[in-house]
């Protein structure tokens, strides 16, 4: 299993959420998600300046095990969404954390980083469900 | 790849069978008849028969393989069933006749719709639905149609756990409800506290599966009955896992108020192909005025019993027709004759040698040195194999496995189903095979992971059958399915 980036925020849901210098926010699923989903053949993206509440459907990553919703891990505003990911719904099997990055959203709230997980308790959670 | 049909055409070549109507075609309006001829293939009778005989010989089905496919119930399809179903009384016998030339077909539904009540527990049944999505879409209409005749306007929330079928989500979305998914806990029951605290005001009803697709028996069934109950809402049975019960528990003595059954499943109606399926629905007392129609009735008459249609105005809040007629009727007939041929205690006994041979299997699995999903638990009609140690350490996925199985000459079992659990196997054998086919797909399924640990690979398997391995990524990117004629 390859290292967790340091910089960057979990949920258990395996989504990873990276504060930008702009106060924004990007968010992906981790490197995990897409091993388990396997060969990603399609992702939907939400429109940009769709409000999201926290926990609310965000975009779904289809491959051909499974169609799994994204859920916003934060409330707050759509601001960029990865367009490269209608044509090569595959990059994020290849750069979960960096070109594959889904939504990037202007929070609405401040961020509730209690809720959120840090890399070494993501890595508990991937270990747990490894036993 | 071997010839498609239409590259054996020929201009002008004909088979007898389809040779030109005899009827004039001059009562035809000129403006409805088509101005070229259609783009079929032009072949000899015996090219047909040929043609398609081959294909089927390329296909798994239950008459010719071990086909243990987890949640999808393909037992054996008694023969008798056919040719007792296609008597000419029932297939010649014309939907739109009189009710007087139809009693004994009408018979048989009306005893169909009784035995099903008896096996289910629940007050009424509807044999209408075509098949197992449209027995879901009447089931979540009913419940709709309950709260709504109520004025209980706000219940719009179906909640699903996250081991169900695909199907009942997708359900709940299509008739307008909104999908609240539910954690099962690791021993794999319903998560007891989230339900407590997913249920309120909102609750349309719940979508159950018992036992669950993780194979187990949800213990905590009547406190879930309770908890939606006591929130307002109803509960909903999926019976795709009937067969496991059947005779031994009923859904509606477990506080469910409506279910569908899958004949082509437990009833051992012909399966798979895309039909014709039939998804039955069962109601409890509080769902009966909202039954779709057609629903057959019996009565006195001259000191006869005398059947007939429930007609539309007799049910006023029926949630209405799903099919021109009533459901598939040669499916029907067929379940109604497995059901008399098995009878009362038949019923108990597929459910107990179900469960039996899963758990013979599960037992020798689990024995040769493979992991279960959930090892505390007894199985029920199917159980879980998890290969996600063999996928990290020798780097074989469940998916190489099923498709090694089929060099073996086994339909692969389902995978990757439920999601939950990761590179799974859900297996489930059914009543009907025998103590040597199950010792048989355990020596191959160790033959399998044997040659895996010395080194050989199963990423091209499979091998000896007519198609390889296909590429689904591709399939799934680039949707072109359409076949062009050359020229």
């Amino acid at each position: 299993m390859t290292e967790l980036p340091g910089d960057l925020l979990y949920t258990e849901d395996h989504e990873w959420l990276r504060r930008e210098d702009d106060g924004s926010v990007t968010i992906g699923i981790t490197d995990h998600a897409q091993a388990a989903l396997g060969d990603l053949v399609y992702v939907e993206l939400p429109e940009v300046g769709l409000e999201l509440d926290s926990g609310g459907d965000m975009a779904v990553v289809e491959s051909v095990k499974a169609a799994s919703d994204v859920f916003s891990p934060i409330a707050g505003i759509v601001e960029a969404v990865n367009e490269d990911l209608a044509d090569d719904p595959e990059i994020i099997n290849g750069d979960p954390y960096g070109n594959g990055w889904i939504v990037r959203l202007r929070p609405s709230e401040k961020i509730d980083e209690d809720a959120l997980l840090s890399p070494n308790a993501y890595q508990d959670l991937l270990d747990a469900e490894d036993a | 790849m071997k010839t498609l049909i239409f590259e054996k055409s020929r201009n002008g070549r004909r088979a007898f069978a389809q040779a030109p109507s005899s009827v004039d075609d001059a009562a035809i309006p000129e403006a409805l008849r088509r101005k070229d001829t259609p783009r079929l293939p032009e072949v000899s009778e015996l090219q047909v028969v040929r043609h398609y005989t081959r294909l089927s010989r390329q296909n798994f089905s239950i008459d010719t393989q071990f086909y243990p496919l987890g949640s999808c119930t393909m037992k054996y399809n008694p023969r008798a069933c056919n040719s007792l179903a296609l008597l000419p009384g029932f297939a010649g016998r014309h939907p739109l006749g009189p009710v007087s030339h139809g009693q004994g077909f009408l018979a048989c539904m009306y005893e169909l719709q009784e035995m099903l009540k008896a096996v289910t527990g629940m007050q009424g049944v509807s044999l209408t639905p075509m098949a197992g999505a449209q027995g879901e879409l009447a089931g979540v209409l009913m419940i709709q149609a309950y709260h709504k005749a109520r004025g209980d306007l706000e219940r719009n929330e179906i909640i699903v756990p996250d081991a169900a079928h695909g199907t009942n989500p997708a359900t709940a979305t299509m008739c307008g409800c909104v999908v609240r998914e539910l954690p099962t806990g690791s021993d794999g029951d319903i998560d007891i506290a989230a339900l407590k605290a997913a249920v309120g005001p909102k609750t349309a009803g719940i979508m159950l599966t018992n036992p669950s697709t993780l194979g187990v028996f949800d213990r905590g069934i009547v406190e879930v009955a309770k908890i939606v109950h006591d929130a307002g809402g109803l509960l909903y049975y999926d019976g795709a896992n009937l067969n496991a019960i059947c005779g031994k528990v009923r859904p509606g003595d477990m506080g469910f108020d409506v279910i569908h059954m899958n004949l082509h499943k437990t009833f051992s109606t012909p399966h798979g192909g895309g039909g014709p399926g039939s998804g039955a629905v069962g109601v409890g007392s509080r769902l009966l005025p909202f039954m779709p129609i057609p629903i057959v009735r019996a009565t006195e008459r001259d000191g006869a019993t005398w059947y007939d249609w429930i007609a539309e105005d007799e049910l006023p809040q029926s949630i209405g027709r799903l099919s021109g007629f009533m459901g598939n009727a040669g499916v029907l007939l067929r379940a109604y004759v497995y059901m008399r041929m098995v009878g009362r205690d038949g019923m108990r006994r597929l459910a107990e040698y179900a469960t039996l041979n899963a758990n013979y299997l599960q037992a020798r699995l689990r024995d040769v040195g493979f992991q279960l999903a959930f090892p505390k638990r007894r199985a029920s009609h199917e159980f879980i194999v998890t290969l996600k140690h063999e996928a990290r350490e020798i780097n074989l996925t469940a998916m190489d496995v099923a498709k090694a199985l089929l060099d073996h000459n086994y339909h692969a079992p389902t995978t990757y189903f439920p999601l939950l659990v990761p590179e799974c196997l859900l297996i489930e054998p059914t009543e009907t095979e025998s103590k040597e086919t199950l010792d048989n797909f355990v020596a191959a399924m160790t033959a399998i992971v044997t040659e895996a640990k010395g080194g050989k690979s199963f990423k091209e398997a499979p091998y000896t059958m007519p198609v390889r391995r296909l590429d689904d990524v591709k399939a799934a990117r680039q949707l072109d399915l359409a076949f062009r004629p050359p020229g």
